[in-house]
């Protein structure tokens, strides 16, 4: 299967140049962070978790997204999807290498991360985000290599493969809350201390995912022969709609509880993203944008026409993609330690090396992607050859 | 078999990468691999005759005890090792190993420079020259 | 060859499974060496100090009424060389690398939520020493992937394993009372004058306010209560007639963020 990879055309392997090229400085920086150490990052003891880790939160969500094509095809026999499942699958694999990259590059001492498994706490949630990472990642390898082995050979997938797809439905739906529980189960951190977190993790995993997803469908259209279908598509946007939907719904439940009760600890997070405090708001055009982008999206995913016009549908998928990165990959990590515990305002900015970095692991993913999906419409070309 | 040259090239470059310590070392020169260096006594750990444990399990051993008492000093708080013949010492690397052996570069180094380890404790902990 | 490659992978798998169970079980033996080193035929065994302090939960009470700015000051400064933590700040102008133990701040900082409104300018300033609060039911703790930071059941206190600090910082988001700093870089080109008798750390790691666990240990009280002119008061919670008891049957004390259930060790009396 694997040697589909390797043949391909020069646009492919141009862009596996640049995408290595990529990696490749993004590493020579993580080495320069390895030597100094993480202040070469903006981040300080107020503001200790970064862009890195928002990444990482974020793309817990891409990859969880996955169950959003399992789920339809393998629960409810809903066939359009039968085809795409594995470019779901696959889009899991990449985005979870990514998670843990993230993880990686954001430890001050990656040498001793085995001490994870040498002194198991089960009582960390990170414990707990180590296991549901290392299975999810497992399970859509197996299963998508596996499903797209029997495809290619006309067979029915193995027998075993079924309760590992079943067990990954739940388990998809795990990676994400486990991550909530990272935030959520902090006794002095307002912005995060809700039991929304999780529910909001997922519908704007839901939404941000079945997103790329649809842009993907678009490309790799472009670039192969191979077409998920316009019903597909269709349905995926209907997903996508009504996540964003109740990503803004829960949102709103939290801006209601948090101005409403008047908790200044709860409050002042989301007064510090929307409207600045004491001087600082650099995340304030961030927030509105990611807020105007994600209505926009709804209102043209709503109305019928507009969501089977390719180019809108392609424009609000790249608003909902934009409007959830920045409302996790940017405003919940930061939003969570500004103000701190003190209740002083100590802004984050992420520094120039950091942001590299954070592109040399987007690279790897997009490398890893990449190649899966060459491997899958290789395939799917060779039948419909 | 059109692919000939491409194998046996590959194959070329595989057996170099896999013998590569031995090609390195005929064209570099091997360290001297015979003669292994004998650390050097102080004054003070020649009089002292015993060390915390007896001299062959220091040598063998010193890693395992030294993380023992890391973990004992560090986590349960006792701080006071008491040998097999009852002598008790500070379990301290800087203050009671580097107290006697306060000769680093003869002591520690050579050896761990041969073997080539690379200890991290001098990242946290002093050595006598340095804090001079 | 179907087979035969079939039959390959299960070994390598198999073999896989074994090796990665193996190296655990290795990884996991220098673990269990405390079952294996004390105890075990005359072998060699780990006490106590003779003067080691000894305590059930050792706490604090600092009377802010005492308090100047100067004694804060002299608090810092001697818990700040005796631990050589750096200052990042002072020789490299770097905010954002900041390390600290405790460090004086203003009441409305210390309690937020529990401002006093109409209060004169001169006690709104006037300085209010932080630390960690080695809580009785540390959140920190909870969050911590390695147990690299604990509460030590023998007395209480806090403490870090700079050993087996792993850097993911978990901990300082954990913490409601910021009393954690992490080693952006290496330490010790901020160190002004290397205290020998303690280690520096590492970069990478996270430390904390250790309630001088090592000073405890030798018989002698922590440093910023030797310097705070009577100001703070250091005793064992659990002992009734322990001065820190005394005070608080006889003061109102106040601890930070008490609605958050992490039962603080450090109280105020203001």
């Amino acid at each position: 299967m694997l040697e589909k990879a390797l043949k391909g055309s020069k646009t492919y392997w141009i862009w596996l140049l640049a995408l290595a090229v990529v990696i490749a400085i993004g590493f020579l920086f993580y080495l320069r962070q390895l030597d100094f150490g993480l202040g070469i990052t903006g981040m300080s003891r107020d503001v200790s978790w970064g862009f890195y880790i928002a990444q990482f939160t974020f793309l817990v969500g891409v990859a969880a997204s996955a169950v959003m094509l399992v789920l339809p095809y393998y629960l409810h026999d809903y066939k359009t999807f039968g085809k795409i499942t594995v470019i779901g699958e696959f889009l899991a694999v990449s985005s979870v290498l990514m998670c843990m990259l993230f993880i990686i590059v954001d430890l001050g001492q990656p040498m001793r991360l085995l001490n994870v498994i040498f002194y198991p706490t089960p009582n960390s949630m990170l414990f707990w985000d180590m296991i549901v990472l290392n299975g999810y990642l497992f399970l859509n390898i197996v299963i998508g290599w596996n499903v797209l082995d029997a495809e290619r050979n006309g067979t029915a997938p193995e027998k075993w493969i079924k309760p590992l797809i079943y067990l990954s439905i739940p388990w998809a739906v795990s990676i994400h809350t486990v991550t909530a529980f990272l935030y959520c189960g902090l006794p002095g951190r307002g912005f995060w201390l809700t039991a929304v977190l999780a529910p909001r993790f997922l519908a704007s995993a839901f939404a941000a995912g079945p997103a790329f997803l649809i842009l993907l469908t678009f490309i790799i259209r472009k670039f192969t022969k191979f077409d998920a279908g316009k019903q597909a598509v269709q349905t995926l946007a209907k997903i996508v709609c009504y996540a964003v939907i109740a990503n803004l719904f829960f949102f709103l439940c939290e801006v209601f509880v948090a101005i409403y009760s008047q908790i200044p600890e709860h409050m002042a997070h989301l007064q510090y993203l929307f409207f600045g405090m004491h001087g600082h708001d650099a995340l304030v055009p961030w927030m509105w944008s990611s807020m105007a982008l994600m209505v926009v999206a709804v209102i043209l995913l709503i109305i019928p026409s507009a969501r089977r016009n390719e180019t809108t549908l392609i424009f609000a998928c790249i608003f909902v993609f934009i409007g959830t990165w920045i409302d996790k990959g940017l405003g919940m990590i930061s939003g969570g330690f500004v103000p701190n515990p003190l209740h002083e305002v100590n802004e984050y900015i992420p520094s120039i090396q950091e942001i590299i970095i954070t592109l040399g692991v987007y690279a790897t993913g997009l490398l890893v992607l990449t190649i899966l999906y060459k491997v899958v419409t290789g395939i799917k070309e060779e039948l419909a050859g | 078999m059109n692919d000939k040259n491409k194998i046996i090239a590959g194959l070329v470059i595989f057996f170099l990468v896999l013998l590569f310590p031995f090609w390195f070392n005929l064209i570099f020169g091997a360290a001297d691999a015979s003669t292994a260096p004998e650390p050097k006594l102080t004054d003070k750990a020649k009089e002292a005759e015993t060390c915390v444990a007896e001299t062959d399990h220091m040598r063998t051993e010193h890693m395992q005890i030294l993380d023992q008492w890391r973990d004992i000093v560090v986590r349960d708080g006792k701080r006071v090792y008491v040998a097999e013949n009852g002598k008790e010492y500070e379990a301290s690397l800087s203050n009671t190993c580097m107290d006697c052996h306060s000769n680093k570069e003869e002591f520690c180094d050579s050896c761990h420079n041969y073997t080539s380890v690379d200890p991290y404790c001098w990242d946290c902990h002093t050595y006598p020259e340095e804090t001079k | 060859m179907e087979n035969s490659r079939r039959r390959f992978l299960k070994t390598a798998g198999v073999s896989i499974l074994g090796v990665g169970a193996g190296s655990m079980l290795i990884g996991l033996a220098p673990g269990s060496t405390k079952a294996a080193g004390p105890g075990t035929k005359a072998g060699p065994s780990y006490t106590h100090g003779p003067e080691a302090m000894k305590g059930g939960r050792w706490g604090m009470v600092i009377d802010t009424r005492k308090l100047k700015d100067s004694t804060c000051r002299k608090m810092e400064k001697a818990c700040h060389s005796i631990h050589n933590v750096p200052d990042h700040i002072g020789k490299f102008d770097k905010k954002n690398h900041e390390i600290k133990w405790i460090w004086a701040t203003e009441f409305k900082h210390a309690f937020p939520g529990q401002e006093v409104e109409f209060l004169s300018e001169k006690l709104e300033h006037a300085p209010v020493p932080v630390l960690c609060n080695h809580c009785d039911n540390p959140p920190c703790v909870r969050a911590c992937p390695t147990k690299a930071t604990f509460k030590r059941e023998s007395d209480g206190i806090v403490l870090m394993d700079f050993h087996r600090c792993i850097g993911c910082r978990f901990c300082m988001a954990a913490c409601p009372y910021g009393a954690r700093s992490f080693n952006f870089r290496d330490p010790r080109p901020a160190i002004e004058n290397e205290n020998p008798d303690f280690p520096t750390r590492m970069k990478g790691v996270v430390e904390k306010c250790n309630f001088c666990a090592e000073r405890l240990a030798v018989g002698k009280m922590p440093a910023c209560v030797e310097v705070s002119g009577g100001a703070l008061i250091f005793g064992d919670l659990n002992d009734p007639e322990s001065d820190v008891r005394k005070l608080l049957a006889d003061e109102y004390a106040i601890r930070r963020k008490p609605n958050l259930g992490t039962f603080p060790s450090v109280f105020y009396i203001v």
